[in-house]
């Protein structure tokens, strides 16, 4: 028999109030997340030797350690160099790293697919080669690279969950407060997973439309 | 006289590796002219096309347009660009853009023209090769010919000096080839200055005023079309010739 007294009064409001924070780390993460993908898969492909060997390093270093680690060292470990980010900042820049850290290489490959001819023909109009990439290569690159990045931004959801490793209490954190306290684990945390399952249901609904919305006849059908 | 002359290239050697693409390739060309590039593939046409706007960086040589000089002249090399109008084999359309966008897109960004300014430039580009009707249309939806055209009309929305034709009609089909030489021609016909490389040689017999034959990274000949294709100098010219009469049929013998 499902309490729902313990639904409605106790555990409703909090994992309201920790999906909020949960939308709000999403939010914050996914443009600067886009950014960072952007500059770093641009920097490798079209950077002078040391740019493309520093966004490379970029990529393998922050695809190739556990978020974790990151979210630890970014909140505990920068106080000691005198940097101290609030839970939410420090959760939201290590998001934003480790999102960038990916969607480089989904917009690297898209930008490597954009066929030569079009820098060329950009470049023999008298635009500049960062003209050139700026409105002819990223643009495709992007509308390419939309699938991919998508799948980015719904791992972005799941695990915007660790947050709450860093006391920045989302969703997740608020139901193990509950959960806790009460000392109902099944109840509490199948509501929260009924919940990240909407959230990125709803996104990848979103992201779909956006797909469908620059959709170019012959660039992706 | 000699202030009539557009372009002048000047002794162009290209090595890739070990080949030598183009061994001093010399002309001028004077304004109006229409120049075609005839040969067979790997003697350095395009090569050549690809050098006069920095496309290919010549190894040694110069090209000076209206008298300043096009090689090494670094950042500027943009403003030459868009002196120099290029066409491609493949046309190259900016695949993310509809026609219009595409013919408007360099004239915003490089030539600075407000967005009212650029549209009506473009539509007058694309109303000229009789593609008004698919101003909205993107490349993908466009027929080869269509495509060809709007990379024309894209390339003398700059309002060129000269316009270079990288064998724009050799991704065509027979039927698709006649409407994008007719456009040609009537460029050719109003004036412009044109460098084609071709083996359209009913184009080249009726707008060219001289036919260049290149053989191994050189000119081996050139004249007007009477001249050169009645009586070619040299036996290798003749030859290429037969064979480009065979296959297309007599080319005004």
């Amino acid at each position: 028999m499902i309490d729902m007294i313990f639904l409605s009064d106790v555990l409703l409001p909090p994992l309201l109030e920790g999906l909020v924070v949960t939308l709000k780390l999403i939010a914050c993460s996914i443009p600067f997340g886009l950014l960072t993908g952007i500059l770093i898969s641009t920097g490798r492909v079209y950077g002078n030797p040391a740019v493309s060997f520093l966004c490379k390093t970029y990529v393998i270093i922050f695809k190739g350690t556990p978020l974790l680690m990151l979210l630890f060292l970014i909140y505990f470990g920068l106080p000691s160099i005198g940097i101290s980010l609030s839970p939410f900042i420090a959760a939201v820049t290590g998001f934003i790293i480790c999102n960038g850290a990916y969607n480089s290489e989904y917009i690297r490959g898209a930008i490597q697919s954009v066929k030569s001819g079009q820098m060329v023909a950009a470049l023999a109009l008298g635009m500049t080669k960062r003209q050139a990439i700026i409105n002819i290569v990223l643009p495709q690159a992007l509308i390419r690279a939309i699938p991919g990045v998508s799948n980015e931004i719904i791992y972005l959801i799941k695990y915007s969950s660790l947050a709450y490793m860093l006391t920045c209490i989302e969703l997740t954190g608020a139901g193990k407060i509950v959960a806790s306290r009460y000392f109902r684990f099944t109840i509490v945390f199948l509501i929260v997973g009924l919940i990240y399952l909407f959230l990125v249901t709803i996104a990848g609904k979103l992201l779909t439309m956006l797909e469908k919305k620059f959709a170019v006849p012959g660039l992706i059908k | 006289m000699k202030d009539n002359i557009i372009l002048r290239v000047e002794d162009i050697h290209k090595k890739y590796g070990k080949t030598e693409v183009l061994s001093g390739i010399s002309f001028e060309v004077r304004k109006g002219d229409t120049k075609v590039f005839i040969g067979s593939s790997g003697t350095g046409k395009s090569t050549l096309l690809r050098c006069i706007n920095q496309l290919t960086v010549p190894d040694s040589g110069k090209i000076w347009l209206h008298g300043e000089e096009v090689t090494h002249s670094q950042k500027s090399i943009n403003y030459f660009r868009q002196r120099i109008g290029m066409v491609f084999q493949n046309f190259n359309l900016f695949d993310h853009l509809t026609a219009v966008k595409n013919v408007e897109i360099a004239l915003i960004k490089v030539k600075k023209l407000n967005k009212k300014q650029a549209r009506e430039k473009a539509m007058e580009e694309l109303v000229r090769v009789g593609l008004k009707e698919q101003a909205d249309l993107y490349p993908a939806e466009l027929s080869g010919g269509q495509a060809q055209r709007v990379s024309i009309a894209r390339a003398l929305a700059m309002e060129p000096d000269i316009m270079l034709f990288d064998e724009p009609t050799s991704a065509l089909d027979p039927e698709l080839t006649g409407e994008v030489l007719a456009v040609m021609k009537d460029l050719s016909r109003n004036g412009m200055t044109m460098l084609v490389v071709t083996h359209e040689m009913g184009f080249a017999c009726s707008v060219a005023n001289e036919i260049i034959f290149m053989e191994k990274g050189k000119i081996l000949e050139s004249g007007p079309p009477s001249k050169l294709i009645r009586e070619p100098r040299f036996e290798r010219t003749k030859q290429f010739l037969c064979k480009l009469g065979e296959l297309y049929g007599d080319i005004g013998r």
